[in-house]
């Protein structure tokens, strides 16, 4: 079977319905077809809203047809992270806490998508609240890497991407926290974005950890991504911390010659997978055959990147999800004493890695613990922005591996908490920088899996990220490989 | 008593007046039906973000510079977690240890003053409703805007305590900042208060009192506590370190929850919101909007107008009352006449009719008019107050309602003597008393004549016309 209309990319889609070869509807009846034919085995998906996306695509197609503009993401298929609020549908952060929770309004990145022609074709499975590196901790199961079916996709967004890699849609929204995008997309061979910290507006993104938290997206071409972004960026009234895109940008550029790639030895050291290094260098060397120049950078403070990510994440995930009480919506157990209902209620909502995290946090920020944990947490992220700030006087973007490790056995990591955190460490530090940064597939390992690289550039150049990812898919074909079905 | 000196704080939360919530464009009235005044931010629902209100942060930098306080042009907004099923977050968003404003102070009325340690900005909660059926949350009142003002422990008394409530609300009310209602809830005060032998530097344990609902009983629990107190101390034993809850039906305070109870808020820098930044604009407009302090005024109007103590009190009480009291003698109206105007009559008129003076239906030009008559003789005082009445009845002009209730005075000696003599009919025992040469009894026959014309008449004529019939036979 062969992903058909489903396998174009969202420009090509798009540019197909505005040409009018091709309706919404019809574009989105394949991608439906192409998830109910993959998805019962992956598991990518919590729920495929297929009336609300044929009711959209019928609208696009309507307003088409009466000569209206159908908007630059017409008729294109797009699923979104169960993370993300619809107006009237079920979003539930992957937990049973919020089960039943539908929501009044729609997150603004979704919304413009969506008045951008996008066709919501459903929400995707995710860990529990963004905490985890597999999409193991879901409620609702986990899901499986289109590559192998026996390994996982990669988290916190694995849903999202393994949709994207499977061809049941080009477009799909994620977040990314910690590496929430990125990690997910090397695993799964796709093309992910985490965009500078405030380009897209969290409004309607259920919070995990405030100051860090990005909506980004999931495509197999960058070029998808810089028409994505350039529908959902921009400052957002509803978000205080959204920010105005600075005109002056869209300088393109033209090839890769003379782009000055840092190479931190911090992200490229030891506890790098064989197989990750080997494909990774061969990527490396391919850039400088294009031109690019290879420039040693140092982060000193990448060492203390995860500890200090898991201290402040879970600080403000602590506070974020004590809103989930099951006084007000959600779900709620025992009803004689308010406080015994409180703590029924997120007993039984919350798995255990979301309470471990909810622990770990309030610890981190309790009146005597919060100097030496909380406040040195954010010392060290403000020391690693300075080297981030550093290192961009010596090169144009900071170049690494996304992942230390392939796509791992379902099951293989699960016992082990920091086994699973160090899945993080090279994606980390961006976030906690607030810089924007791009994985794309560079290549695979002996037996067959993906390999991204991670790219991470100054913060407001996203668009300098996707112009150098383009080039480099201009050159090679690794992005263009998809899973036998 | 005197054996202890007595140290009190207090902490006052005041609502601003604005239109629309702290971080949510619900409207800010706690009224209306329970859950009826809320949006998605107020209710905690996942994906919302608080977006600040630029109008509550204006009143709260003038509330800050009305009291003096040094406004922090960096401050930032921090969460202070708790579970409570009337907050709908789990954290309550407020100001901690970058607050928006430090020191100031409030007057106490005597030429001292109590400093201010800070002033912040926090939203409220809901509120708890005990019914037949349970518990109920409502949450008209959560995210409405508040300046949580803290005092030094400067106080001495509790009748000092009373009269920092009274002139913070003067001020805060004069410049718009809040109404200030204590028995609506829109000014609450925690009051904190301790002992220590008289002459001593080193403060004693402090007792926190709530449940406070009007400057007068603020004074009334500390008057009770500085007795508990001193009683505990003068019989050698300890003072508790607790919040106390009082009840001013039994005239006593309570226990409610010792200090080592006290929960740890874990407070951080809300990560949703930046840092708040005020610009030099935003504090030249609001100092320009805050107008004349009421001490100020105080002085103005006793040097300026030449007014009495008391008058000076009643007109300053209130900013619009002022206001209309120089509009007033702008229109050419002597300053004591017009404060005994609107002493004795507007105010009354407008607190009747439930009415502000924006709304009063006569216009300080109007009375103005009224009053230009009865100096120029057309009207007497009595029939004036009583035009008065009708132009507030009925907007009517001073000229339409004098002319509406025929009280034209009666100044001509032609018109006025058929009543004389009508009089001189009707009480022939006081025309003879008089005659007889009994002065008062005439007393009699003038308030005959003034009922007769409903006190029209102009009674220097009315009495020389009764002294000319009554010595004419």
């Amino acid at each position: 079977m062969t992903p058909g209309l489903a396998g174009l990319s969202a420009t090509r889609i798009a540019a197909m319905v505005r040409a009018g070869e091709v309706t919404a509807v019809e574009a989105t009846e394949a991608a439906l077809a192409r998830v109910g034919a993959a998805d019962s085995e992956l598991h990518a998906f919590l729920e495929v809203t297929r009336d609300t996306a044929l009711a959209a695509a019928r609208a696009v197609d309507e307003r088409h047809a009466r000569g209206g503009d159908p908007g630059p993401l017409a008729g294109v298929p797009m699923a979104w992270k169960d993370n993300l609020v619809l107006a009237d549908h079920v979003a539930s952060a992957g937990s049973r806490m919020l089960e039943q929770y539908r929501s009044p309004f729609t997150a603004t990145a979704l919304q413009r998508a969506l008045a951008a022609g996008a066709i919501p074709i459903g929400r995707t499975n995710m860990d529990e609240f963004g905490m985890g590196s597999s999409t193991e901790n879901s409620a609702y199961g986990p899901t499986r890497n289109p590559w192998r079916r026996d390994r996982v996709p990669g988290g916190s967004s694995g849903g999202s991407a393994a949709a994207v890699a499977a061809g049941m849609c080009p477009l799909a929204m994620g977040s990314d926290t910690g590496g929430s995008v990125r990690q997910p997309a090397s695993l799964c061979g796709v093309t992910g974005l985490k965009p500078t910290y405030g380009r897209v507006s969290r409004h309607g993104l259920i919070a995990y950890a405030s100051s860090l938290d990005c909506v980004g997206a999931f495509a197999r071409t960058a070029e998808d991504l810089a028409l994505w972004l350039s529908v959902v960026s921009g400052i957002d009234p509803a978000d205080p911390t959204s920010t105005p895109a600075e005109p002056g940008h869209t300088r393109r550029r033209q090839d890769l010659r003379g782009l000055r790639i840092g190479v931190p030895w911090e992200l490229n050291g030891p506890g790098l997978d064989d197989e990750i290094a080997r494909v990774t260098r061969e990527a490396l060397a391919t850039l400088t055959e294009l031109g690019a120049r290879v420039v040693d950078v140092a982060l000193p403070h990448v060492p203390h990147a995860v500890p200090a990510y898991y201290l402040v994440a879970t600080a403000e995930a602590s506070s974020n999800l004590a809103r989930y009480d099951g006084v007000r919506y959600g779900l709620r157990r025992g009803a004689n004493r308010c406080d015994a209902m409180i703590t029924a209620s997120r007993s039984a909502g919350f798995g255990p890695e979301v309470q471990l995290r909810i622990l770990l946090g309030t610890f981190a920020l309790s009146a005597g613990y919060q100097d030496e944990f909380y406040r040195r947490a954010n010392d060290a992220r403000a020391q690693l922005t300075a080297d981030f700030r550093a290192a961009f006087a010596q090169c144009d973007v900071v170049w690494s591996p996304t992942s230390p490790v392939p796509a791992f056995p379902i099951g293989s990591r699960t016992d082990d908490p920091l086994a699973m955190y160090l899945c993080d460490v090279l994606t980390v530090p961006a976030s906690l920088a607030g810089l924007p940064a791009l994985s794309q597939p560079c290549g695979f390992t002996r037996d067959g899996m993906p390999v991204g690289m991670q790219w991470t550039a100054p913060a407001m150049q996203d668009e300098e990220l996707l112009d150098i990812a383009r080039l480099f898919e201009s050159h090679t074909d690794h992005h263009k490989r998809s899973p036998t079905p | 008593m005197n054996a202890f000196t007595t140290v009190i704080g207090l902490e006052v939360h005041v609502q601003l007046a604005t239109q629309s919530k702290l971080f949510s464009p619900a409207p800010s009235s706690s009224l209306g039906e329970p859950n009826s005044r809320v949006h998605a931010v107020d209710i905690g629902l996942p994906g919302v973000l608080p977006r600040p209100n630029a109008t509550a942060i204006a009143l709260a930098v003038r509330a800050s510079l009305a009291l003096g306080g040094e406004i922090q042009r960096t401050s930032r907004f921090a969460r202070k977690n708790y579970f409570y099923p009337d907050l709908p977050k789990g954290y309550q968003i407020s100001q901690f240890d970058e607050p928006l404003c430090r020191g100031g102070s409030v007057p106490l009325g005597d030429g001292r003053s109590c400093r201010l340690h800070r002033i912040h900005v926090e939203e409220d909660a809901g509120k708890l409703v005990h019914g037949d059926i349970g518990t109920m949350v409502d949450l008209n009142r959560a995210g409405m805007p508040l300046v949580e003002i803290v005092g030094e422990p400067d106080l001495r008394a509790p009748s000092e305590a009373h009269a920092f409530l009274t002139n913070l609300r003067e001020i805060l009310r004069g410049c718009g900042v809040s109404e200030c209602d204590m028995e609506l809830g829109t000014m609450r005060c925690d009051a904190n208060i301790s002992l220590m032998p008289a002459g001593a530097t080193e403060f004693g344990t402090k007792v926190e009192l709530k449940n406070l609902n009007s400057p007068k009983m603020v004074q009334r629990a500390l008057e009770y506590e500085e007795r508990r107190q001193a009683a505990i101390l003068a019989a050698g034993g300890r003072i508790a370190a607790e919040t106390r809850g009082w009840n001013d039906e039994a005239g006593e305070s309570r226990p409610q929850r010792s200090k080592e109870q006290a929960p740890d808020y874990r407070y951080f820098r809300d990560p949703d919101l930046p840092p708040l930044v005020i610009d030099d604009a935003t504090i030249a407009r609001e100092r320009g909007a805050i107008g004349e302090l009421p001490d100020a005024r105080r002085a103005r109007f006793r040097s300026h107008y030449d007014l009495p103590d008391y008058d000076v009190a009643l007109l300053t009480q209130e900013r619009d009352v002022g206001d209309w009291f120089e509009a007033l003698v702008a229109e050419g109206i002597a300053p004591k006449t017009a404060s005994n105007w609107v002493m004795s009559d507007v105010l009354p008129a407008r607190n009747a009719r439930g009415a502000s003076m924006a709304t009063f239906p006569v216009e300080p030009r109007g009375l103005a008019e009224l009053l230009r008559m009865l100096d120029a003789g057309t009207l007497t005082q009595v029939a004036a107050r009583r035009v008065f009445a009708h132009m507030v009845d009925t907007r009517d002009s001073a000229a339409d309602a004098t002319r509406t209730l025929g009280l034209l005075r009666i100044a001509d000696a032609a018109s006025l003597e058929p009543f004389v003599a009508a009089a001189i009919a009707a009480l022939p025992e006081a025309a003879a008393a008089v005659r007889a040469g009994k002065e008062r009894a005439i007393d009699a026959l003038k308030g005959h004549v003034m009922r007769a014309t409903k006190g029209r008449s102009d009674p220097v004529l009315v009495d020389t016309l009764l002294r000319q019939s009554l010595s004419r036979g």
